[in-house]
């Protein structure tokens, strides 16, 4: 009983923790998704064995698969795994769950199926969005996940940047602080134009992995309805013979 | 006489083959003004089909286990992306699955509706009727225990809530709850007995009654958008004249219905097996996580009607009861339906006006409801909930009274093309 | 019912057209079903092929590895063990490696790629046992004659040192050669065919 009106209260509550959440209202920008561009596949493979599988695993994710992407398995042997794995293994990570509990606080999500759960609009922004905030344990915030708990770990790459907020009036008039844009205070080695295409490389890659099936898929769609569509004229030729007799 | 007749002699000698033949297909007399809505009877069993043969293949690569792997992830988790990853065409069986849990749901309240439209729940179908809302509970069972399997922060949660609703029954209410989870929260106690009744005690119990459903329908013999009944004019030769045999003609016809169905079908499955998040849900791709609950938990769409009713109910003496009861009673009124009705006829076709508005507003309430259920509940929401919810009821319950003031318009003798 | 005449052949073809329509779907959709009972990607993984490091095998000695669950043997043959090989041919059930229970490049009399090494899986052919490695000559419960070999304990089979099965056994045919290759000196990689195509006779 107690539960239930727990969770009924919870549900009142979701518009504003949506709002709470912060990263909900700001706008979304747009991943460069595109599966059949298999070399920026690659390079989001790369990035993602080198900046993420540290932390968070993929342990759904078979190194063999990279070869769907174009990777042939020597390829994956020489760059992408370390001695002790097998092109056959999953990408998992050394760190163990619990271990990462207790440094964490909370264990890094495995990456396999994140484009699912979080869409690649939302990735891609996410990892742009990070800027600096001391009042942080890891030194770093995040405009489209607030008081996130990873830190930036292309800071090398992107720089560091800073956001700045400006106070806008609702209709009821009451203030609140929106963001309204980074300001870039040490540059990182490569470009800001060059990062934005690393990382579209980099949730590329990501939205691959969580359905890797994706592009069979609709290859067999198309010859699935492409089949369906000539049984549909003959078995509509077929009723309206037999219909004829029907008066 | 050749051997496959000899074979078939024999057969007949021992079995009723070519009888039963006979009498449910090549001489079953089907009214021949069957329409559109006339298709998803046999669709609902060809979806049927679908989800017990994808199922079978399902079971051999699934696990029930909710306690975490070497990686920190539930193995139920774990096992269903092993079948979209690592089983070869397993991501198909596996779309299939979960695209025919809401297609049959689609197929179903469709069939229903053909049903309460053209009152095929009137006598002497009552006994059709009441297996059929039998099925549509059990089916609702079946579709909730398989929705806890993939063990996401979805299936937990939604699982979490609605066992929860058993906890309002008065007196026994807690321990009932406990007694169907097994443990003090949904745990792998509760994913292993859902496991079971969804892949053998609920598809055994919907068979049996999909075959009950059956044997009563070709006792009485099928209802038809007239509403009339075509065994009382029978030819010469004892068949009715508005009959025509279900083999050929009605065969052909749904093979032709279920071709357009599989396009419908394959077109989800191929390309939006999410559907825009209503058949498979974002947050079921984060593992169940038992100390962190979604921001936004709606059941399923075709649970949502009664979910809304649920929630429009305020709570009374502090108990979520009242709520819980007028959703059940939601679903159980259909039971009722044909002894609610005192229509003298009993297609739309020849009912008066009152009742067009009735079933209209109950449409829209049932449609309102469903995507209410969907929405976090807002004060507003929860007021037009409120609403649609006495809507749907009066349909019910007022049914006596209008269906008799009402002006029909005459029956025909026969059927109208 | 019917006034008008009815096109029996247009009905026909109808009807076939309809009805091999319906069996080619029903076997277009048959294949994934099937296709989904094969190996999975992990049992693939699993199976993948196993690199064995040789040069710690003492001569005599046997090296038993993992190889998709099954036991693969690494025998280390001496020369006086393979002096023996040829010398009970008439004792033998497949003398010759006839049956196919070999690779075409261990299709030799010492059924291997290099002479000294035995690579064979360890499971009787008779009912899955695995036998024991008996290399000693006349062993005593073995009979005097036993050149060294191989002895299922479950049924009494008997192998030689080239695994080739002696007559009058359970077992029907010889032990099984898996596909296997020397990727240097020292290292053999079990699970992936030679490209030699056949070494000696």
């Amino acid at each position: 009983m107690k539960l239930i009106k727990q969770l009924f209260a919870l549900l009142a509550f979701v518009p504003l923790v949506a709002a709470a959440a912060g990263g909900a209202e700001i706008p979304l920008d747009k991943a460069p998704v595109n599966l059949s561009d298999k070399a920026s596949l690659q390079r989001g493979a790369k990035m993602f064995v080198n900046y993420c599988l540290n932390c968070h695993s993929a342990s759904y994710m078979r190194y063999t698969r990279l070869q769907d992407i174009g990777l042939t398995e020597e390829q994956i042997k020489d760059n992408l795994l370390f001695a002790s794995e097998k092109p056959g293994d999953t990408m998992t990570v050394n760190m163990s769950y619990k271990d990462a509990k207790v440094w964490f606080g909370a264990a890094p999500p495995d990456l396999t199926v994140i484009a699912r759960s979080r869409n690649p609009d939302w990735l891609y922004t996410y990892l742009r969005s990070f800027y600096r905030d001391e009042t942080r344990p890891t030194g770093w915030n995040n405009t489209a996940f607030d008081k996130v708990g990873m830190p930036h770990v292309m800071a090398s790459l992107q720089g560091e940047q800073v956001a700045h907020f400006k106070k806008v009036k609702d209709h009821e008039g009451a203030e609140h602080e929106v963001f309204d844009r980074f300001e870039l205070v040490k540059p990182g080695t490569v470009s800001q134009a060059q990062y934005d295409s690393m990382v579209g490389d980099l949730v590329n890659y990501l939205a691959w992995m969580a359905e890797p099936a994706k592009t069979k898929r609709m290859q067999t769609g198309l010859l699935v309805l492409a089949f369906l569509g000539l049984f549909f004229i003959i078995a509509y030729y077929l009723k309206k013979e037999f219909w004829k007799d029907v008066h | 006489m050749n051997a496959l007749q000899k074979l078939l002699g024999w057969v007949d000698a021992r079995f009723p083959l070519t009888a039963t033949y006979k009498a449910h297909l090549s001489e079953y007399y089907a009214p021949k003004n069957f329409n559109f809505w006339y298709f998803f009877g046999s669709l609902a069993l060809l979806v049927l089909v679908i989800q017990i043969v994808t199922g079978i293949f399902l079971v051999m690569h699934y696990k029930p286990d909710g306690s975490l792997n070497a990686a920190g992830v539930p193995v139920a988790f774990a096992s269903v992306e092993y079948i979209m990853r690592d089983v070869d065409w397993g991501w198909l069986v596996r779309y299939l699955h979960s695209t025919g849990a809401s297609a049959f749901f689609v197929v179903v309240y469709l069939h229903m509706f053909r049903g309460m439209i053209y009152g095929s729940y009137r006598k002497p179908r009552e006994l059709i009727w009441i297996f059929g809302v039998i099925i549509y509970l059990v089916l609702m069972a079946e579709a909730f225990m398989g929705y806890l399997l993939p063990w996401g922060q979805m299936s937990y949660w939604g699982a979490q809530v609605i066992i929860n609703l058993f906890a309002a029954v008065p007196f026994i209410g807690n321990d009932l709850s406990l007694w169907i989870r097994g443990d003090f929260v949904v745990g792998d106690a509760t994913l292993n007995r859902f496991f079971s009744f969804h892949v053998i005690a609920m598809p055994l119990v919907l068979l049996a009654l999909v075959a009950a459903h059956l044997v009563a329908l070709h006792e009485v013999g099928s209802n038809n958008p007239d509403g009339v009944e075509i065994k009382k004019k029978k030819g010469e030769d004892g068949k009715p004249l508005d009959g025509i045999p279900f083999h050929p003609y009605y065969t052909v016809k749904d093979i032709l219905g279920v071709v357009v169905f599989l396009i419908a079908f394959s077109a989800v499955v191929f390309f939006a097996p999410e559907m825009g998040g209503y058949f498979l849900e974002a947050n079921n791709f984060i593992p169940a996580d038992p100390l962190k609950t979604p921001a936004h938990i709606a059941p399923v769409w075709y649970f949502t009607p009664y979910y809304a009713i649920l929630r429009a109910v305020p709570p009374l003496l502090g108990s979520q009861f009242p709520g819980v009861l007028l959703m059940g009673v939601a679903v159980l009124i259909f039971f009722a339906l044909p002894w609610l009705d005192r229509s003298p006829v009993k297609s739309i076709r020849y009912r008066g006006p009152i009742y067009k508005w009735f079933l209209a507003a109950f449409v829209i309430s049932f449609i309102g409801l469903g995507w209410l259920g969907i929405l976090p509940a807002t004060p507003l929401y929860t007021w037009i909930a409120r609403i649609l919810s006495v809507v749907y009821f009066a349909f019910f319950l007022l049914m006596p009274w209008y269906t008799k003031i009402d002006k029909t318009k005459p029956e025909p003798e026969r059927v109208t093309g | 019912m019917s006034q008008q005449e009815v096109d029996r052949e247009r009905r026909k073809f109808l009807v076939a057209a309809t009805a091999a329509m319906g069996t080619v779907g029903a076997a277009a959709v048959a294949w994934p079903f099937v296709a989904s009972m094969l190996p999975s990607a992990r049992a693939k993984a699993a199976g993948a092929p196993v690199e064995v490091d040789i040069s710690k095998i003492e001569p005599g000695a046997i090296l038993a590895v993992e190889w998709r669950g099954k036991p693969v043997w690494v025998v280390y043959r001496t020369k006086e063990m393979l002096d023996l090989l040829g010398k009970h041919d008439d004792q033998l059930a497949d003398p010759l490696s006839d049956m196919p229970q070999q690779p075409d490049y261990c299709k030799n009399k010492n059924r291997s790629i290099k002479e000294q090494y035995l690579v064979a899986v360890g499971i009787c052919t008779h009912l899955g046992c695995s036998p024991t490695y008996r290399k000693e000559i006349g062993a005593a419960d073995l009979g005097a004659d036993w050149p060294g070999g191989f002895f299922c304990p479950c049924h009494g089979s008997r192998f030689d040192l080239a695994a080739r099965v002696f007559k009058g056994v359970p077992a029907p045919t010889n032990l099984e050669i898996p596909p296997h290759n020397y990727v240097s000196d020292s290292l053999l990689l079990v699970g992936v065919d030679s490209k030699v195509e056949s070494v000696g006779a």
